[in-house]
């Protein structure tokens, strides 16, 4: 029966599909609608043909849904790399801006691929590890198996269809423009309706637990889905101008738009790559270091002050601009009380390792997992100070910004989730250990001298350019013209660019390893396979 | 909560424990607690000495009286009334004087630095080498005059703009509706031949009858230009578009409209003299005419 009504839905969607691609008003419109015809035919060709198969018995469950997780380790791995190369390749347009094509004018100029780049690694290589690990994590720490049966399975292709659609839409022109929430009207519905699925998944099997107690990951992973919600549902609201065109028009306007767009985006470094990824933090860093995390009362401190305050530090993005006063004020004062709380999770997962600090000379994964907890503490402490009202006068609309983001990004984010994937990936394929930890020492230094050169070059040619724009001689003239402050950066930028290649490097590595982890590594005796529940 | 001693743990934990991790169930580092009392400390009385809570109407002002835009308004009004004097001097005497009096040069040259790397270095670049279809500002090529009055004048109105009654104006005709082909590759023969540049020399001779019935009347017989049109000089060397042949003939055949807006709703006139002052002193500045 659910099968009949899955081919009409089915059918109709391809129907719709095939309608909206022939009186689309515009290119990225018909190639999305295209896609999706293409997707739901498929969908439905499948369903068609499994329909008077016999059904299966009752799905075992006595074991974890690990297929969705391994799914989902591969994809994190493989935005990954597209993401990073992306960025080193922008990265290299800004130093060479020859290397923006005249033939791939209007599709992989630096503004069309800029966004690719930002979508690449925060939300497909960032929002895949997060699912992954966030379905990994919640089935171990609940001993239950996830909850809605193939409901997982449609979060983890929804959400890579999701990404699929923002990518090739930046690159034929659909962006509504808001940074970090460029998609347009379309596809953030399809977002929202994945977004409440993934919602569903993970609270259903925290209801099903058998454990009495949630585990800290579980409560920053929860609020991490949650108000990325809220955030995304409010940050989008935007009327279509047609339905069958991607253009739409947002309901805010003026400075209420760019106060709701910096709402969201903070909120959106402050949950998706900060509590989302502290839920990471405090599963894989205890298990790697194989000791007990440090504080409980720490861990229920900081994260409530965590939520609390992080919502309203958004205003720190619009100091001195049409925002009234009082609320860039209290988005500063906000920023830095949230101090201390950030920091809650950096002593709470660098105190995890005493007693085991030795494993630093022997560990490369752990190294890693303590390198990006040390950036995390770097970037939770450069961002306060840069919400200063005075700092931010220098530092803001500066490379200064990009700098603290990817220490931010490739630092903290890139590294605990290269640090998950090593531990993942023996666990999920069976394997006794990494293929090899001479390997993972390479993609250590590799990453990590990546990350120096890209934050010191930013560092200086941030400060440079502040200093260069507000440079007034006696009578209060402006001694540089703006091409000269570009035209100072150059040999900065170069440097970026070959960290940028550095890091890639590493990941490159660290994928060759992964594959030969699965492919040459000795199996595990399957009776002691982690996919099983563990028992009461 | 249901404490119990870990035998292989030197602490006690909460008691919990998920996939084998446990919880010590240690106290708040003293250190992080009392920098975080602090901020909070900080937070309210920053938010008291400045404009925070908001109210139905407005919000709290803040003790010190502080707002970013008074701050703004501040700093201009100090360096408007360092300037003031000096402005009013510039703005008013003889353009020609300017040069005259060393203080005042120094001062619209300084000034006029800084207004050209704002307003003009986006088209003529920053450091006034000019670009295709952009005058290079720094060699002593004028095409609408290169004397301080006739400077002052180009920026003041700009060239071929519409907001400006007094703009310079001229219209070259696209002579590919006027003339043959082949009289077009003639003309453009004669004209590389004027500045020396390689060219077919058995087409110069018809070229020059085409150039004298149909281009002379504007860049002259000789090809020197006329600047009372802005049309530019042919015989040196110097190009706004280029001088290669494909681009001459496509100047020839479809014309060239450049456009400068006009400065006066934008600059004041101190401000414009002291850009004049500035360009006129690159390099190719000419003496005034008598």
């Amino acid at each position: 029966m659910l099968n009949y009504i899955k081919l009409i839905a089915l059918g109709l969607i391809t129907l719709f599909a095939m309608i909206a691609a022939s009186y689309a008003r515009d290119l990225a419109y018909q190639v999305h609608a295209i896609i999706i015809m293409a997707v739901s035919a498929g969908l439905f060709l499948w369903t068609l043909r499994n329909t008077d198969e016999p059904v299966p018995a009752a799905v075992l469950q006595s074991s974890y849904m690990d297929g969705v997780v391994r799914y989902g380790v591969v994809a994190t791995a493989f935005w990954g790399v597209v993401g990073f190369l992306a960025g080193t390749f922008i990265a290299f347009q800004l130093a060479f801006p020859g290397l923006n094509f005249e033939w791939a004018q209007g599709y992989a100029n630096f503004g069309r691929l800029r966004p690719l780049h930002t979508s690449a690694v925060i939300f497909a290589f960032g929002g895949n590890a997060l699912i992954a690990t966030s379905f990994y994590v919640v089935q171990r720490t609940s001993a239950a198996r996830l909850w809605g049966g193939n409901t997982a399975w449609f979060v983890f292709w929804g959400y890579n269809l999701f990404i699929i659609l923002a990518a090739t839409g930046y690159l034929l022109g659909a962006t509504q423009s808001k940074e970090y929430a460029e998609p347009e009207w379309y596809v953030d519905l399809w977002l929202t309706i994945v977004w409440l699925a993934y919602l569903a998944v993970f609270v259903g099997t925290i209801i099903k637990r058998k454990e009495p107690h949630i585990y800290v990951a579980n409560w920053f992973f929860l609020s991490f889905i949650v108000t990325v919600a809220m955030l995304h549902v409010f940050n989008n609201l935007s009327i279509p101008v047609s339905i069958f065109g991607s253009k739409s028009v947002q309901v805010f306007a003026g400075v209420q738009d760019a106060m709701v767009q910096w709402w969201y985006g903070h909120n959106a470094v402050g949950f998706f790559l900060t509590a989302g990824f502290l839920g990471m933090m405090y599963y894989f860093v205890p298990k790697q270091a194989e000791r007990p995390v440090f504080s409980y009362k720490l861990s229920i401190i900081h994260f409530w002050a965590l939520i609390f305050l992080y919502i309203w530090a958004g205003p720190h993005h619009l100091h001195y601009t049409a925002l009234p006063d009082w609320a860039s004020t209290l988005g500063m004062v906000f920023s830095i009380v949230l101090w201390m709380p950030s920091w809650g999770g950096m002593i709470n997962g660098l105190m995890t390792l005493s007693g085991a600090w030795d494993k630093l000379r022997t560990d490369p994964v752990i190294r890693m997992m303590v390198i990006s907890l040390g950036f995390y503490g770097m970037s939770t402490f450069e961002g306060p100070m840069m919400s200063i009202r005075a700092v931010n006068s220098l530092s803001h609309y500066t490379d200064w910004t990009i700098g603290h983001v990817h220490s931010g990004a490739l630092g903290w984010n890139g590294m605990i989730t290269f640090g998950a994937l090593y531990f993942l990936v023996p666990k999920l394929w069976n394997r006794t250990r990494l293929y090899s930890l001479g390997m993972v020492s390479w993609h250590f230094w590799l990453a990590t001298i990546g990350i120096i050169l890209y934050a010191a070059s930013m560092w200086v040619t941030g400060i440079m350019e502040g200093l260069m724009w507000r440079e007034v001689d006696a009578n209060g003239f402006l001694v540089n013209s703006f091409a000269d402050t570009v035209a100072a950066k150059f040999p900065m930028y170069v440097v970026r660019g070959l960290g940028g290649v550095m890091y890639l490097t590493g990941a490159l590595i660290m994928c060759y390893n992964l594959w030969m982890t699965v492919k040459r590594s000795p199996a595990k005796d399957a009776a002691v396979s982690s996919a099983a529940i563990a028992a009461e | 909560m249901n404490k119990k001693q870990d035998d292989d743990l030197d602490y006690e934990t909460t008691g919990h424990e998920w996939d084998g991790i446990k919880e010590y169930n240690k106290p708040l580092p003293r250190w992080w607690l009392w920098t975080f009392y602090a901020c909070i400390v900080w937070a309210v009385l920053y938010s008291i000495a400045y404009p925070a809570w908001p109210g139905i109407k407005s919000a709290t002002p803040g003790l010190l009286g502080f707002s970013t835009r008074a701050q703004v308004v501040e700093e201009i009004a100090r360096f408007e009334e360092a300037n003031a004097e000096i402005n009013t001097q510039l703005a008013s005497v003889e353009l020609t004087e300017i040069a005259q009096d060393p203080n005042l040069n120094q001062y619209a040259q300084n000034a006029g630095g800084a207004v050209f790397r704002t307003w003009c270095a986006q088209c003529h670049g920053s450091g006034a080498a000019g670009a295709k279809g952009y005058p290079n500002l720094l060699d002593d090529d004028w095409l609408w005059g290169g004397d301080i009055e006739a400077i002052h004048t180009t920026i003041a109105h700009g060239i071929r703009n519409e907001e400006d009654l007094d703009a310079r104006y001229s219209e070259m005709p696209a002579f590919g509706e006027l003339l043959e082909p082949d009289e077009i590759t003639q003309a453009v023969n004669y004209v590389m031949s004027l500045s020396g540049e390689p060219q077919d020399a058995s087409m110069v001779a018809a070229g020059e009858a085409v150039y004298l019935d149909n281009c002379a009347a504007c860049h002259m017989d000789d090809g020197t230009g006329d600047r009372w049109q802005g049309a530019p000089n042919l015989t040196d060397a110097i190009w706004l578009y280029g001088g290669d042949y494909d681009t001459l003939v496509e100047t020839v055949t479809y014309s060239r409209f450049g456009v400068m807006p006009p400065w006066t709703e934008r600059l004041s006139e101190a401000e414009i003299r002291a850009v004049a002052t500035y360009v006129h002193g690159l390099g190719g500045g000419e003496a005034p005419v008598e």
